[in-house]
């Protein structure tokens, strides 16, 4: 395209620099007669000026790249960045014949890899990391030292058996090598694994992996270097150990390191109050010094700065403001995306330079097969033993995509370059090994791996048209599936993070967090709270002019008309074809074959719209929707939408069994008046039955009572708050809890204690973060009591929790509730 | 804790279909969250304690499986019952599909019975049938609000007769398993960690 030919000329340009400086110079110095008005200083702006046209060079790449999905969807972006980093580097050789710029070590690990790593953690999905944390673990730190070894080893084996020719090495050399080809890229593996949609566990698994390991690689890496500085024959026993030690040193102290500084970021955030405008700085500034700290302190930086983010996010969101919390999340994106664009681009053009290259066929093939074979058994190894422990198994499918996923990447290659060539007789070797390898990992599987899993997915099922009805019940059965998760709880529900969230919210939160933060909330549930309490209170209000609830019993759109209840109507954009067509694009790649294999054996046209209506309108189950984390993207706002849709609907269903509970009691009047005899004989003898009601249980219906009576008591109330109530008004709005608070249910009961507990509470949705409490408004409690209908009523009755019938039964009568004053205290 | 201990001795002493084989240490887990579930220490569960679920609140179907748990009206539902409706979601084993003892009653995790599970979901008024409106009720749930109530007819009227073989109008359990029959039910209705 167009695009192609401004990308060729910035080349030239950027090549031609080089040599426009060497011929200006001695210009400049010859032209010293009086003043100039304007002169040409190229030597003046040339470094930050080249900088700066690099960027530039390569973001215009990307508007390239994505002018045409059909390349993107096939080749990942990473892949292409590496090509075109080939091309211009071959222009600038052309142009310069030297290599003038390189992906220098000092550059990539100071510059370049922070923002991307601080990227990862910030955006890290925390609940899912820290379930699966054990097995991270294992992958990142046994797995990393298999691959070293053995990797190490074995290359040393086939160089004594001769097949390598004579190469200047020793053993340690070997293991050196091993070392830092060894550890899985966390720039690589994300910039691939994005595309190819894999299961959550998995990809959190491989993503942790690439983060964690760099640790191991670290110590790894300084304990060879240190070890071929000594000479193989000085190295003694007590060396090995302190190596081992120093591996629990650098990746605890980084670990720590980063902790620290999350601690003091979140500290500072909370009183940036007064100075908006700088917050998002303090994020940045706060976090990158953590990855010089431990960088200084020769700490692995990268689990510094990733737990840094891990450990700040929380708080830091719910200090800053919405604004600045946005401009933290662009900017953060705009850095990783930029830098992660950068790295590929110039690990393309560092491979252009003659100097570098040092060919030996047999170590270049071997280094692929090894890395390739051990990390594979490697995986297979390690998942064996993790599958006894684990609740969610590793499929062979998710081994396979675990082995494959395993990138090299730019790590690997600022490592290598930094070997020193006097100690390393074969850098040069080992810096062209560890290019080919990179290159073949990111192109080679990059490009491969999204059809690998496809084709792996799609070898199980069937290949014929599915019927309306499989199709509707398959994925009502992945709906029924994930709700039985959900209730079965395995979605990881254990002993340790109740603990973590309830420590955090009595003391952490208290200290790191604003006092208003520990209150603000959602916006959207807010909307949504409020909706429902709106609709709850009109529709007393509405049954008490009417003298009826009758009203109800209308069909649903006209209760929605009375209420007021205002639904999410579709509106004409969201039907546009543009619409559809941003659906096609994200759709996972399994529909688009289904479609296709659809097209194929459709028989008129009707069917096709029936089937295409359904293929996408369904909602789709969770595992298939949600994104954990993207570089490139932010807030799935799709997902969002069907979240939100379906939380309205089952809110307003609930709001519904509510109501026509309640008309079960007025619609007869005579069973009304029935049941109020029956009440009001029940008041004086509190143990005659009511067994005129078929939809409660006497027995329930008495205990409501007597606890309605003690209701009326506010110190009677204050107990119950302690002791076991989950409720009032909040039935409506109460959603989210994941049962994390099992032991403390009730005692956070935020409608009865506005001003305690609330620090748990962020913006994040709750169905996003299920362990947090989600309240009403602060407007809606202020509503409640002088709500209509004397709405407070609803309180006690919800707080027996017994269920949606009974808290109707309770208080059934809109004569009654017309009376003002605390209900039923006439009885005591 | 005595609820426990009592719980996980008892799978000797009844009817196998109670506790259809759920492996001890899942026992152990469920009643946990059981536990956890039951906000006040009730010793059984309600459908207040089930709907504070988060994800349950988005899920298209979490108000139909959260009623599956109280069967016939009842409004609280005790360990056994709630082990008893996860034990549908139990993994088949793959050597043990006939080894069932032809006298006890089938085990719940079968095939069959997984598919009844998600059929009583339809079936909201018991009949035995999907009819019609059962089943335009569960797409109205399950589909996007961009989708009209037309089309959503014409999708429930399609949906009945594909499987409708007898031609009532309405989809029988046994209609409604010949229609999946090609499906692997087995694999899709099973969590693994229910052993």
């Amino acid at each position: 395209g167009p695009g192609w030919g401004l990308l060729l000329a910035l080349a030239l340009v950027l090549g031609g620099l080089p040599r426009a400086r060497g011929a200006e110079e001695p210009g400049a110095q010859g032209s010293i007669e009086g003043f100039q008005v304007v002169t040409f200083k190229w030597h003046h702006v040339q470094d930050p000026y080249i900088i700066a046209l690099w960027i530039l060079v390569a973001s215009l790449a990307k508007i390239v790249f994505h002018l045409s999905h059909k390349v993107t969807s096939v080749v990942p972006e990473s892949a292409l960045l590496i090509v075109l980093g080939l091309a211009l580097g071959g222009i600038v050789w052309a142009a310069d014949h030297s290599a003038s710029f390189t992906l220098t070590p000092t550059l990539f690990f100071f510059y370049l890899l922070p923002p991307i790593v601080l990227d990862a953690g910030y955006f890290m999905p925390n609940r899912l990391f820290f379930g699966n944390l054990g097995t991270i673990l294992l992958y990142a730190v046994i797995g990393t030292v298999w691959n070293a070894a053995t990797t190490g080893l074995s290359l040393y084996g086939v160089f004594l058996s001769g097949a390598m020719g004579d190469l200047n090495t020793g053993l340690l050399d070997f293991l050196l090598f091993g070392s830092l080809i060894a550890a899985v890229d966390p720039v690589a593996v994300l910039a691939v694994f994005e595309e190819v949609h894999v299961n959550e566990v998995l990809f959190i698994i491989v993503f942790g992996e690439s983060l964690l390991n760099d640790a191991v690689t670290v110590v790894l890496y300084n304990v060879f270097e240190s070890f071929v500085t000594l000479g193989g024959d000085n190295v003694t026993g007590v060396d090995c150990v302190k190596g081992i030690v120093s591996f629990f040193v650098v990746s605890l102290g980084g670990t720590l390191v980063g902790v620290i500084f999350a601690f003091l970021l979140s500290l500072v955030t909370r009183f940036t109050k007064h100075v908006r405008i700088i917050e998002p700085g303090f994020v940045f500034v706060i976090s990158y010094l953590s990855y010089l700290t431990s960088e200084m302190l020769s700490l692995s930086a990268i689990l510094a700065i990733t737990f840094c983010g891990i450990c700040c996010q929380k708080y830091v969101t719910a200090n800053i403001s919405e604004q600045s919390a946005t401009t933290v999340r662009y900017t953060m994106k705009m850095l990783a995306s930029g830098a992660e664009t950068i790295i590929f681009m110039f690990l393309g053009i560092s491979a252009v330079d003659p100097l570098i290259w040092t060919w030996n066929t047999a170590f270049v093939l071997l280094t692929l097969v090894f890395i390739s074979v051990y990390r594979a058994i490697g995986v297979v190894l390690q998942t064996w033993v993790l599958n006894r422990y684990r609740m969610v198994q590793l499929e062979i499918i998710d081994q396979v995509v675990m082995s494959y996923g395993g990138l090299r990447g730019a790590v690997a290659y600022a490592l290598v370059v930094l070997l020193d060539k006097n100690k390393v007789k074969e850098k040069n070797l080992f810096v062209s090994t560890t290019i080919i390898v990179v290159f073949f990992t990111v192109i080679f599987q990059g490009l491969t791996i999204k059809p690998l899993v496809q084709w792996l997915k799609v070898k199980r099922s069937e290949h014929r048209e599915p019927k309306l009805n499989e199709k509707l019940h398959g994925r009502a059965f992945d709906h029924i599936l994930s709700a039985i998760e959900d209730i079965s709880g395995q979605i990881g529900h254990n002993y340790l993070r109740d603990k973590w969230s309830n420590f955090d919210r009595k003391f952490l939160s208290k200290v790191l967090m604003r006092r208003s933060a520990q209150k603000s909330r959602d916006r959207i549930l807010n909307v949504f709270h409020e909706l429902n309490l709106k609709d709850a209170i009109s529709y007393v209000a509405e049954g008490e002019r009417r003298g009826s609830l009758a009203f109800i019993r209308s069909p649903s759109t006209d209760n929605i008309v009375n209420v007021d209840f205002s639904t999410p109507r579709p509106s004409t954009v969201e039907a546009s074809v543009s619409y559809l067509l941003r659906e096609n694009v994200s759709a996972v790649c399994l529909d688009m074959q289904s479609l296709e294999q659809r097209r194929r054996s459709i028989r008129d046209t009707e069917d096709m719209v029936t089937h295409h209506t359904l293929q996408q309108y369904l909602y789709k189950p969770r595992q298939e929707y949600k994104h954990l984390y993207s570089r490139h993207e932010l807030t799935p706002s799709e997902d969002e939408k069907q979240d939100k849709e379906i939380f309205h609907r089952t809110m307003r269903k609930r709001l519904e069994s509510f109501k026509s509970a309640k008309l079960g009691i007025n619609q007869n009047k005579k069973a009304a008046k029935l049941y109020k005899r029956e009440r009001g004989q029940k008041r004086r003898n509190s143990s005659v039955p009511n067994g005129k009601l078929p939809v409660e249980n006497p027995v329930h219906n008495f205990t409501i009572e007597e606890r309605d009576l003690e209701f009326s008591d506010p110190e009677e109330m204050h107990i119950y708050q302690v002791e076991e109530m989950t409720g009032g008004i909040e039935f409506l709005a109460k959603v989210p809890q994941d049962t994390a608070i099992d032991s403390t249910a009730g005692i956070d009961n935020p409608v009865f204690s506005p001003d305690e507990d609330l620090g748990v509470l962020s913006r994040v949705p709750p169905w996003l973060s299920p362990e947090e409490t989600v309240v009403p408004s602060q407007r809606a409690r202020v509503q409640i009591p002088g709500s209509p209908g004397n709405f407070r009523r609803l309180t006690p009755i919800r707080l027996s929790t017994k269920s949606a019938d009974s808290f109707l039964l309770a208080d059934g009568d809109p004569a009654e509730a017309r009376r003002p004053g605390p209900p039923e205290s006439t009885h005591m | 804790q005595g609820a426990l201990s009592s719980c996980l001795r008892k799978p000797r002493r009844d009817p196998p279909s109670f506790f259809p084989a759920v492996s001890q240490a899942s026992l152990v887990r469920l009643h946990h969250r059981f536990r956890a579930l039951d906000s006040n220490k009730k010793g059984y569960l309600c459908r207040m304690d089930l709907q504070q679920i988060g994800a349950l609140a988005v899920n298209p179907l979490g108000d139909r499986i959260i009623d599956s748990f109280f069967p016939d009206g009842s409004h609280s539902v005790d360990f056994r019952g709630f082990a008893r409706v996860l034990a549908h979601f139990r993994p088949v084993e793959d050597e043990g599909t006939g080894t069932w003892d032809p006298e006890e009653p089938e085990p719940l995790n079968s095939r069959m019975n997984k598919l009844r599970f998600a059929f009583q979901l339809y079936d909201l008024d018991r009949d035995g049938k999907i009819s019609r409106h059962e089943m335009l009720q569960v797409l109205r749930l399950m589909v996007g609000v961009q989708v009209t109530e037309e089309q959503l007819e014409s999708i429930a009227d399609r949906t009945v007769q594909e499987a409708d073989e007898d031609g009532d109008g309405a989809v029988s359990f046994l209609e409604f398993a010949k229609t999946l029959e090609k499906m692997n039910i087995e694999q899709k209705m099973s969590i693994r960690i229910l052993k």
